[in-house]
């Protein structure tokens, strides 16, 4: 296995969707490759970041709902009535 | 001795006294929903589609949707997850019916390779963990922004599956793709993404 096999195969590795012998394949390229253990830690950093920034990272929301937007919301509903 | 009910937070009473008041057309209650939950369906909005009038129309496409399915809502969820679920699905469809903007590549975001399959630039390893990273407001808002860079279908697999917590099956249910273009598409954009960040992360930038 090369790196741009692993590159490729890194989901389904993470994702525990490797056989058994493709995983023992990719895990001997990982112990030998330097570029590619850097590789898979900091994509995993990334799929951590996106999903914590968007989930709570946003805090209170730094805005106020926009005052027309708010108002068109509830007109719309009277065409409900 | 009477068994103890379930327990009910604050929020859930706060969110069954609104619903009651809702049910019953109570002006005050849909003011008091609209007003609250506006501002953060909007950022949701954004996030899948990248512009405001469309986000706006979005939430407001959401916010209807809702207020006809009122009668529907089992109350087993807080109103503002109901809404949140109503949102993504009015952003979804934004994204099926607006006008398609030319196909950006994201080719130049994907690892290069030599012609024996090494890496042709192995990036730097990232100073610090994901926590650590996340303590910066600064940090915080580079990832939102990098995520807001990604071509719009591979946003928008990401925003499903590693932000909304959709499965594979799911995403690829909502957005008419197969599960291996579900799983291809999400494993570029996290690539394409963890580019972007390189440039911001890797130790001894600058």
């Amino acid at each position: 296995m090369n790196c741009r096999e692993f590159a490729d195969f890194l989901m389904s590795y993470l994702d525990n969707e490797l056989d058994a012998e493709a995983c023992r394949v990719f895990e001997s390229h990982l112990d030998g490759c330097r570029p590619c253990v850097g590789y898979m830690e900091d994509y995993k950093k990334t799929v951590e970041l996106g999903r914590c920034v968007c989930k709570d990272g946003e805090g209170p929301v730094p805005e106020d709902a926009p005052r027309e937007l708010v108002a068109a919301i509830l007109e719309a509903r009277k065409t409900l009535r | 001795m009477e068994p103890a009910g379930p327990l009910l937070s604050p929020e859930r009473v706060r969110d069954a006294k609104l619903l009651e008041r809702l049910r019953v057309g109570d002006d005050a209650a849909f003011r008091e929903l609209v007003q609250t939950n506006t501002a953060p369906l909007l950022v949701l909005a954004r996030r899948f589609l990248r512009n405001e009038d469309d986000a706006r129309d979005a939430v407001q496409d959401a916010f209807f949707s809702a207020f006809r399915a009122l009668d529907k809502f089992s109350g087993e969820a807080l109103l503002s997850t109901w809404l949140h679920r109503i949102t993504v699905n009015a952003c979804l469809m934004k994204l099926r019916t607006r006008r398609r903007h030319p196909e950006e590549s994201i080719d130049d975001l994907l690892p290069g390779f030599l012609e024996d399959g090494r890496h042709a630039t192995p990036s730097k390893p990232w100073e610090g963990g994901a926590e650590a990273l996340l303590e910066s407001e600064e940090n915080r808002q580079l990832v939102g922004a990098a995520i807001e860079r990604l071509p719009e279908k591979y946003r928008t697999v990401l925003i499903l599956r590693d932000i909304e917590d959709y499965d594979t099956e799911g995403t690829a249910q909502a957005l008419g793709l197969s599960v291996p273009a579900v799983k291809t598409r999400l494993h570029r954009a996290r690539q394409a993404l963890k580019s972007l960040l390189d440039r911001h992360f890797t130790r001894g930038r600058g």
